[in-house]
């Protein structure tokens, strides 16, 4: 008896192509309608008007749903990124604001921060050297 | 593995306290449901500890308990321990994971029917928000749950076991050994336990020469849908034992589909809540072997990627 592959072949598989068709509709609507509010007020009011809401949302305890259902189409974008940092902060608050909050508030957006850096880094150096040649 | 039998010891009484998840489920016949999370308490573990306290204070004849025995999941049974100093009584503190609840039945027969002690306390909690944050990646910090993982309950459960004779007897146990198939997916946790489960059930049945039909029902703890599944191919093709209709999961058998808990629930109260509320509710269950799973799951280990460890003990019961 083989048994990883009998669970591998037991396990339920992710409803890829479902979660694909609904982040892709669900990043689609988020862009227009940012596209709407940087013709209208600007690119800062777009960021703030996203970052803000997806906070509340977290606050309220309704982002968790709204995540569960739309998948990577709101956590991709920044949404995503303020949603974890305002539940870290939530979270963390009753262990002190500098070895709570602070120390546990990047807790996943730090790789996000981290890995950013290190890819412009190197796309910046790609570029200088091809600008070389 | 060893099987220890026992002839004095039963269960007198138990008490069970959940939250609004599991009020919303198949099972709604508990002694309490908090409304949220915190039971009026600032943190999460603050909460469990508060549902600890109810759990124990509301077992009847509670003063002649010798020593309470349990656990839960934080660390250092940090919550429990909170909790326990308010009670002037002996401790032993227990930290199996999901078998919690089966071992400290197990260690409490045993000191009953040696006479050591008189009448023992089983206290289990779990809280969905304090094991998430010990042990997985909720989604609060944007990873997304796999669809074949299992939810920690909301609940904790008290039990009184002693030698005073009662219509629910404690016929016998047996300790399991620590197994591990080398599955490092730490969201499915069925996976992991089902071979720890197969193996304990085994050798239960070898040690005290029965049948799989002699039981009217065999519960695991928190296997999940999934792991019960995995448990009856294993049990066929392993061990050559058919098992139809005489497994049960508690995991899977507290919320409905359509709550979001995928395989169902996991959690030391799991099988003690499911065992209190459904199975010594109905009267068709006269014979029962329960079988607790635990999943040895070590956060910095398995960040390290090593496989799980799990473990399993069983106890047989039999209903008058």
């Amino acid at each position: 008896m083989n048994y990883n592959e009998i669970v591998k072949r037991l396990t339920p598989k992710e409803k890829r192509m479902e979660n694909a068709v609904k982040a892709f509709i669900a990043g689609g609507v988020m862009g227009a309608a940012s596209e709407i509010l940087v013709s209208t007020f600007g690119i800062d009011t777009m960021y703030i008007f996203w970052i803000v809401l997806a906070s509340l949302l977290t606050g309220m305890g309704i982002a968790d749903t709204i995540v569960d259902f739309l998948r990577m189409g709101v956590i991709i974008p920044i949404t995503g990124f303020a949603h974890s940092m305002t539940a870290s902060a939530l979270e963390y608050r009753e262990e002190g604001l500098i070895t709570g909050i602070g120390a546990n508030f990047m807790k996943l957006a730090g790789s996000v921060i981290l890995y950013g850096m290190i890819s412009a880094f190197i796309l910046v150096l790609l570029r200088r050297l091809l600008w070389l040649l | 593995m060893v099987t220890v039998k026992y002839n004095n010891v039963y269960l007198n009484d138990y008490f069970s306290i959940a939250s609004k998840d599991e009020e919303q489920g198949k099972i709604k016949n508990a002694n309490m449901y908090i409304k949220d999370y915190y039971y009026g308490e600032k943190t999460a573990e603050k909460a469990e500890g508060k549902m600890q306290r109810t759990a124990l204070s509301n077992i009847k004849d509670k003063a002649s308990i010798d020593v309470v025995i349990g656990g839960d999941l934080s660390n250092q049974l940090g919550i429990m321990n909170n909790t326990l100093k308010e009670f002037n009584t002996s401790f032993l503190g227990v930290y199996s994971a999901c078998a919690t609840f089966i071992e400290s039945m197990i260690i409490g027969s045993n000191m009953i029917a040696s006479k050591a002690i008189k009448s023992a306390g089983i206290l289990t909690s779990s809280h969905i928000l304090s094991s998430e944050r010990q042990f997985r990646f909720p989604n609060e910090y944007g990873s997304l749950k796999s669809c074949y993982t299992t939810v920690t309950i909301t609940a904790s459960t008290s039990a009184l076991i002693s030698n005073k004779a009662s219509n629910i007897k404690i016929v016998s146990s047996t300790i399991g050994s620590v197994v591990d198939y080398n599955v490092t997916d730490v969201a499915n946790m069925g996976a992991i336990m089902a071979p720890a489960a197969a193996k304990v059930i085994y050798n239960h049945l070898y040690n005290s020469g029965k049948q799989i039909d002699d039981y009217d029902v065999i519960l695991t703890g928190d296997l999940g849908t999934l792991g019960l599944e995995l448990l009856s191919v294993i049990l066929k093709e392993e061990y050559g034992i058919k098992n139809d209709d005489k497994l049960m999961d508690a995991g899977a058998s507290i919320y409905h589909n359509n709550q979001d808990k995928y395989m169902g629930g996991s959690g030391p109260s799991v099988i003690p809540y499911v065992f209190f509320n459904k199975i010594l509710k109905s009267s068709k269950y006269k014979k029962i072997l329960l079988v607790g799973t635990g999943a040895l799951h070590n956060p910095t280990l398995v960040n390290q990627h090593n496989s799980i460890p799990s473990i399993a003990h069983a106890i047989e019961i039999e209903v008058e």
